[in-house]
């Protein structure tokens, strides 16, 4: 089979791409927004029926919203996106030839199909067993066989990026080693191929069950297992969206990652613990001991959770220092001040970060701590908990990066432009009071997945506090911002990429390259971003943090407070709720 | 990555040898197999095996 070697060099941005990669980036981002909207629809009937005043949904028709709006959003848009990312960071990064483009479009249709067998199961009906689908619950066949295709194809995905890395070390297209970007993505696909293999240890036989070839399937084993299906693939998320922070922060700043050497190494710590930490979904279940899940959970998580400080810290630090370089030195603050509040690409990623600090990652080590767990566990704080890392975090990171990627992989002008500066604050801080309000009314107790907090017409009734129904209308009311946001997002989007104008380069034609490689582009305007996306460069020592990056010091000083204080406040909770008089 | 597989051409001035760390992280197959190896004996290894040793109701 003849391989093509047509690449073209983006001359905005000066990133290669190469021809069949870039056409599979293009479906997979497609299939991802697609998936983005079906989900948002839902979760309009979810949020809706959940704020008691509205109370929109009949019951079996909200388990049903709810069970398709987590699948859809938690597992096909950010799958898909994920996979546009894989090719992007191994084809692009690292200017190589696509290793099998052909399997990575068998991939994408296996993705596709599965997609869709698993929402036609959801939408018959009689499969609403939310996305954790716990046996012994069954649903439709359709609903694992969609889900186990989808998985597989993602996994075949994650062997094309590595066969790509192959193919880049042997046609020698970069030096060294690999950029921090494609480094981020190499850490997410590793997770992925753990959370891929396990899903499918679990769901194959969970599939032969609803056929009727097994007769039973043990509902703590499949919990144990499912779970580092369920919660791996959020560290996917996890190092996907990093490895965009680090990509946004060179691509807008120009900046350097300050330590080259500890950005890897934190993303190190992702590949040992980080999948570890599912054990946090089993602190509340009998028969598995404290000595596994403290260890799996506090133990290896903190050293995970202190990867993902690292990253936080030393994103913003970079940013700062690339800023004073540019002569934004006034105090300790003006960087920030002076930074491109207007541009999509950089607010929605600081959105993302700080969202995802202070608001995931405080709430995560809190309710992963398994004394404190019991406060919260299986109340709506676990929504608003990962409302603010797979939304606030990785879904707006995912964003900021589509209006970098419009004119650059669709070469589209954007369209709506005037509305898309304010997109990322009206979704970012919408979703932000979704998960804070979340998290309110979780504290009061309020169940997750239940239909109706009134217990209207039941023969034991119990009263929830007022301040839990104001919690509720509170996140109802800023799910409408957030709803919003996501509707301007896709509107952008869909609107640039389908009916955008066509941005037309002259003389412009994609070249053959041989052995893959092709020649150092040398475009008219120098491609600052890219020589740094790509590229790697020992930076100033983490130690030096505090003298090259006081701000960034400073705000680190802020999140170890509040974290330190809300850890506290909790154990003072805890010991209030069973006194000992 | 052994300066031999560095394309010609580059100017190399030190012959500096990876540090191991670096050859670690240089290395996504060995990564692949760390990132899978250490979730799979502790958490579903040990996990599973906690689960199975529970005595069955009689
Ligand atoms: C406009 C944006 C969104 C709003 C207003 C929203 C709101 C909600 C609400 C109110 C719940 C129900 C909680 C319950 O009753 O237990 C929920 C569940 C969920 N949402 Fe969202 N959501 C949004 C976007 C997203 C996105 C982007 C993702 C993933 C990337 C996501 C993932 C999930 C998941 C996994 C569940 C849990 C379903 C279950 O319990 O099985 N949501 N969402
Ligand atoms: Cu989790």
């Amino acid at each position: 089979m003849a391989v093509n070697r047509m690449f073209r060099t983006c001359p905005a941005s000066g990133l290669v791409f190469h021809e069949p990669a870039e056409n599979l980036m293009k479906a997979n981002a497609v299939a991802a927004a697609v998936s983005l909207l079906v989900g948002g629809i839902l979760a309009i009937g979810v949020t809706l029926t959940r704020w008691q005043a509205v109370h929109m949904l009949p019951p079996d028709s909200f388990y049903l919203f709810l069970t398709a709006h987590g699948l859809n959003m938690l597992v096909f848009w950010i799958i898909f996106f994920e996979m546009a990312i894989l090719y992007f960071t191994s084809s692009t990064l690292l200017k190589c030839r696509l290793a099998a483009p052909g399997i990575g479009w068998v991939a994408f249709w296996m993705m596709v199909v599965g997609a869709l067998m698993n929402n036609y199961a959801v939408f018959r009906g009689d499969s609403s067993v939310m996305f954790t689908a716990y046996a012994p619950m069954g649903a439709h066949p359709t609903f694992y066989l969609g889900l186990i295709l989808f998985a597989v194809g993602a996994l075949i995905s994650c062997f094309v990026f590595f066969a790509t890395l192959v193919v880049a070390k042997s046609e020698k297209t970069y030096n060294g080693s690999v950029p921090l970007v494609t480094f981020g993505a190499i850490t997410a696909a590793i997770i992925a191929v753990f959370t891929i293999a396990s899903g499918a240890i679990i769901l194959v036989p969970t599939f032969l069950w609803s056929v009727g070839f097994i007769d039973h399937i043990d509902s703590l084993v499949y919990r144990t297992v499912f779970w580092a299906f369920g919660h791996s693939s959020q560290q996917i998320n996890v190092s996907a969206h990093v490895a965009v922070w680090y990509a946004i922060a060179a691509i807008v700043f120009g900046a350097k990652p300050l330590s080259e050497k500890v950005s890897r190494t934190a993303f190190f710590l992702y590949i040992c613990f980080l999948q570890l930490a599912s054990a946090h979904h089993l602190l509340a279940d009998p028969g598995l001991t404290s000595n596994w899940k403290i260890f799996n959970t506090s133990y290896a998580m903190y050293l995970a959770v202190l990867a993902s400080m690292v990253h936080g810290l030393t994103v913003p630090g970079s940013i700062e220092v690339a800023q004073r370089q540019k002569g934004y030195t006034n105090g300790l603050f003006e960087w920030l001040r002076k930074a491109p509040w207007g541009n999509p690409a950089f607010s929605g990623m600081f959105l993302s970060l700080i969202g995802f600090g202070f608001l995931g990652g405080i709430s995560g080590v809190m309710m992963g701590t398994e004394q404190l767990n019991l406060l919260i566990h299986n109340t709506l704080y676990v929504p608003g908990h990962f409302h603010a890392t797979v939304v606030v975090g990785t879904t707006l990171a995912f964003m900021s990066l589509t209006y970098f990627l419009i004119p650059v992989l669709f070469r589209r002008q954007m369209m709506f432009a005037g509305m898309a500066p304010w997109q990322p604050y009206v979704f970012g801080l919408g979703m932000m009071g979704v998960s804070l309000f979340l998290m309110g009314a979780g504290t009061l107790g309020v169940p997750r997945r239940h239909w109706d907090i009134a217990f209207a017409g039941n023969p034991l009734p119990y009263e929830f506090p007022g301040s839990a129904w104001l919690m509720m209308a509170l996140a109802g009311i800023s799910s409408i911002f957030a709803f919003v946001g996501g509707a301007m997002y896709l509107a952008i989007t869909v609107g640039s990429v389908f009916f955008g104008k066509k941005i037309e380069t002259p003389g412009f034609k994609e070249i053959s390259a041989q052995q893959g490689m092709v020649g150092r582009p040398q475009p008219a305007a120098a491609p600052a971003d890219t020589t740094v996306i790509a590229g790697h460069q020992g930076g100033v020592g983490a130690g030096g943090m505090c003298m090259v990056a006081p701000g960034t010091f400073v705000l680190a000083i802020v999140f170890l407070v509040s974290f330190v204080l809300y850890y506290f406040i909790n154990w003072k909770y805890l010991s209030t709720v069973w006194p000992l008089r | 990555m052994s300066n031999a597989i560095q394309p010609a051409g580059d100017h190399e001035v030190f012959e500096e040898p990876v540090p191991p760390m670096q050859q670690l992280l240089d290395n996504p197959f060995l990564l692949l197999f760390i990132g899978i190896a250490v979730p799979t004996v502790l958490y579903i290894v040990l996990g599973v095996m906690e689960i199975v040793a529970i005595p069955i109701a009689k």
